[in-house]
């Protein structure tokens, strides 16, 4: 490939582009002139061809360190700030790590890694790098429980759907998301204020909702992405009165209907979408009519070399933008003998409308029939004053397991919690079969959601 | 409420929930004519144990399922709370 094919975050970079910045709750850069400044250590000047893991305690240095070394390094392994240490050796041996970058430097000393190179700041003036070759992208899975897999992008797969969609029009957006960065969800909007034009918002995992969104109102952010369970949380607060995005976006878990209207009611000068998208298949589409699903016209061969198919009730997805392997000795095959990623997202077709159901793999068994408790969620949280509500199975010495939902109520609905379950459960039972209809109905104050921002399933 | 009022008053809700018509439940009434099939003892035993803290058919590895309303109402009063 010659250098003029090759194209790295830092070629969006120019310093034409004024007055960008990225930030977190205690540092402010500007991305203007970022090209001749450096966050690491001498031992950059090593960094070259090398496969490169990315530890840091925060995103912001995680970030940068990101637009510095892509395109120079051969690969780079993105850790999410959750990362089991146990899985780390494994992760390393699997992705060939012969360097890190880490603002812990003395965590790595006798881990047997050649070059550890220490990331702090302020910057310091450095001399701009030429992007040599196209960086392979490493992502670590969510949601399973033993060591993730470690999924392989290019910045050419990883952008396709921002580069589809074209530059915003308008003011530069200030972008800021719930996620972390170093999950494909926080990633591509990373991708999107650096590719696009705009600034980046960080979130930063140890400060409160309100104190983030008071940040988010004070830094002028436009354009917002996280899962409905981040949504849903924010809405609860009440911490979103005053906060204006023009742009609302969710992805990650199934946006259902109530979610899509509350935040259509919360933020009535803002275009809310929800995207479907995974850390394997790639950015699949985004719907922006405001209604949950997406239609059945975006199966098929579609656009911008998105191809998908529903099999077996679940969705599969041929796409440039999805990831090209799973990386790893023991790493199995990412997709079938045609290309498609299946995504194990289940679909049902209704009236031209394809909706979610949900994961195969969290599929509760309820006296030998099969039950999504996403469905039965959807159903729940279509009552006005159900914030957000979880299913699962539970052991029943009758019929082997049964049904039962835990439920936050607005604040409003918390006085005639008595009448409210009465009514959630005539909603069941009109819209759900027997089986299906919760047993018991829990009113609690609050749901566990995993550092993805997925609402915790721990019977799943 | 004793226990026997608040299994009474349970099985009052799941019967106006389930849509089943419940004769009068008298001790000797066996469970089968109370109407109500496996899933509506399934929601009564889950939300007893809520109720009452205790579910004497999972507990006990012996149990076996009682006859009569009666037999239930005694299975979970004899169950140390």
């Amino acid at each position: 490939m010659s250098p003029r094919e090759v194209f790295a975050l830092r070629d969006y970079l120019g310093p034409e582009l004024d007055g960008r910045i990225i930030c977190d709750a205690r540092h402010l850069i500007s991305l203007t002139g970022i090209l001749s400044q450096s966050c690491l250590d001498r031992g950059r000047g090593e960094l070259s061809g090398r496969s490169v893991l990315l530890s840091m305690t925060g995103q912001l240095l995680s970030g940068l360190a990101m637009i510095e070394i892509d395109g120079i390094a051969r690969r780079m392994l993105l850790c999410p700030p959750d990362l089991n240490p146990d899985h780390l050796k494994a992760l390393i041996d699997d992705a060939g790590i012969d360097a890190v970058i880490t603002d812990r430097p003395e965590q790595w000393t006798d881990k047997g890694i050649p070059l550890v190179v220490t990331a702090d700041l302020p910057l310091r003036t450095a001399a701009p790098s030429q992007s040599e070759r196209a960086t392979e992208w490493l992502m670590l899975t969510s949601g399973t429980s033993g060591v993730p897999k470690i999924v392989g992008h290019t910045l050419e797969g990883l952008s396709g759907a921002i580069v589809a969609e074209g530059p915003s029009r308008g003011t530069p957006p200030v972008w800021a998301t719930f996620y972390d960065i170093r999950r494909y969800g926080g990633l591509q909007i990373f991708l999107r204020a650096i590719i696009g034009g705009g600034s980046m918002v960080l979130s930063d995992h140890l400060e409160a909702l309100a104190e983030h969104v008071a940040r988010l109102h004070a830094r002028g952010v436009t354009h917002i992405s996280g899962t409905p369970s981040h949504w849903r949380k924010l809405l609860m607060s009440g911490s979103a009165a005053g906060f204006t995005p023009r742009y609302v976006r969710l992805s990650g878990e199934i946006a259902d209907q109530a979610v899509l209207d509350g935040l259509a009611q919360a933020f009535p000068n803002a275009s809310v979408g929800h995207a479907y998208a995974s850390t394997e298949a790639g950015v699949g589409f985004a719907v922006n009519d405001g209604r949950e699903g997406y239609p059945a016209s975006l199966i098929g061969a579609g656009r911008d070399g998105v191809e998908m198919k529903v099999v077996d009730g679940s969705l599969r997805i041929r796409s440039r933008r999805a990831a090209h392997a799973y990386v790893g000795k023991s790493a199995s095959a990412l997709t079938d003998a045609d290309g498609f990623v299946d995504t194990g997202d289940m679909v049902e077709l209704r009236d031209d409308r394809y909706y979610f159901v949900g994961r195969r793999g969290g599929i509760i068994n309820i006296g030998g029939l099969k039950v999504h408790p996403e469905e039965i969620e959807a159903v729940i949280n279509r009552h006005a004053e159900v914030r957000m509500s979880r299913a699962k199975s539970r052991r029943s010495p009758i019929t082997g397991s049964i049904v039962v939902a835990d439920v936050i109520l607005t604040a409003d609905g918390a006085g005639r919690a008595k009448d409210i379950r009465d009514e959630i459960l005539a909603d069941c039972r009109v819209s759900l079969a027997s089986h299906k209809v919760p047993a018991v109905i829990r009113f609690v104050d609050a749901l566990d959601v995993t550092p993805a921002g997925k609402l915790a399933r721990s019977d799943a | 409420m004793s226990t026997k009022l608040r299994i009474i008053a349970a099985m009052k809700e799941i019967a106006a929930e389930q849509k089943v018509n419940l004769p009068p439940l008298t001790d000797d009434l066996s469970l089968h004519e109370t109407g109500f099939d496996s899933l509506a003892f399934a929601i009564l035993v889950a939300r007893l144990e809520d109720d009452l803290g205790i579910d004497p058919f999972t507990i006990s590895e012996d149990a076996t399922f009682p006859l009569t309303v009666g037999d239930f109402v005694r299975a979970y009063e004899n169950v140390p709370a």
